[in-house]
């Protein structure tokens, strides 16, 4: 399955890229799956995306929490804390 | 009845948006409004400019259903929301959120709450420059606290 990965503001920095899109196989099933995933590239996603870390994620530009389905064709953002306004 | 939401880079006239948003309707008792500015202080340094980086497409859906949340607990007319993103400095204007309504109360109540969760849930970002140096702004706590006090 190929999903496309979002990455903004800071995150979008400390990763170097702002758009992926990311072939999956065998398949994931949620959020927290794609983020194991994620860490094991190590360096900035590690750190960045630590279990202590503050981020969100969004799947087809909705926040949802780490056990959201992830399907094929789903895009997926993580940013941080938003400070607008 | 409608909620407006617009994303630009472009200052605004807040006169001539208040104006256009209660043009023609005789039904409008009071219009509320807030702008928020980019101040020249921030955690005890200077900002000498500001970038606002924000998620086309969920920015606007955020809006959206921040202005049909706040239609659903006051009753109110028309709603307003801009956003400005991109390059910024002290004094410029961020961002206007204004509100129609027969009388002050729903309009005073529902401009706060729309500020309050725009705050926290609208995917905008802010950078600025100090003579430090670049950094990306820390979320604050007390942000989530304002807008906890709606909680129904």
């Amino acid at each position: 399955m190929t999903i496309q990965l979002v990455f903004l503001a800071r995150l979008r920095e400390r990763f170097g890229v702002s758009r992926e899109v990311l072939a999956l196989s065998p398949p994931i099933a949620t959020v927290a799956t794609l983020l194991d995933q994620l860490r094991e590239r190590g360096g900035a996603f590690a750190e960045e995306l630590a279990a202590n870390r503050a981020f969100r994620v969004a799947v087809n530009q909705e926040v949802v929490a780490l056990d959201h389905p992830v399907k094929a064709g789903d895009e997926v953002a993580i940013f941080p804390p938003v400070t607008g306004g | 009845m409608a909620s407006f939401v617009r994303i630009q880079d472009e200052d605004f006239d807040v006169g001539a948006e208040i104006h256009a948003l209660r043009l023609g309707n005789p039904g409008v008792g009071a219009v509320a409004s807030f702008i928020g500015c980019v101040r020249d202080m921030n955690e005890g340094d200077a900002v000498n400019l500001m970038y606002l980086e924000h998620y086309p497409g969920m920015t606007e859906r955020e809006l959206e259903k921040i202005a049909t949340e706040a239609r659903g607990r006051w009753n109110i007319l028309d709603t307003l929301i801009i956003h400005r993103v991109g390059e910024l400095k002290p004094l410029d204007q961020i961002v206007f959120v204004a509100v129609t309504s027969a009388h002050r109360g729903d309009s005073f109540a529902a401009c706060e709450f729309i500020m309050d969760f725009l705050k926290t849930k609208a995917p905008f970002w802010k950078r600025e420059a100090t003579p430090q140096g670049e950094r990306w702004v820390d979320a604050r706590v007390s942000d989530d606290a304002a807008a906890a006090r709606w909680k129904p």
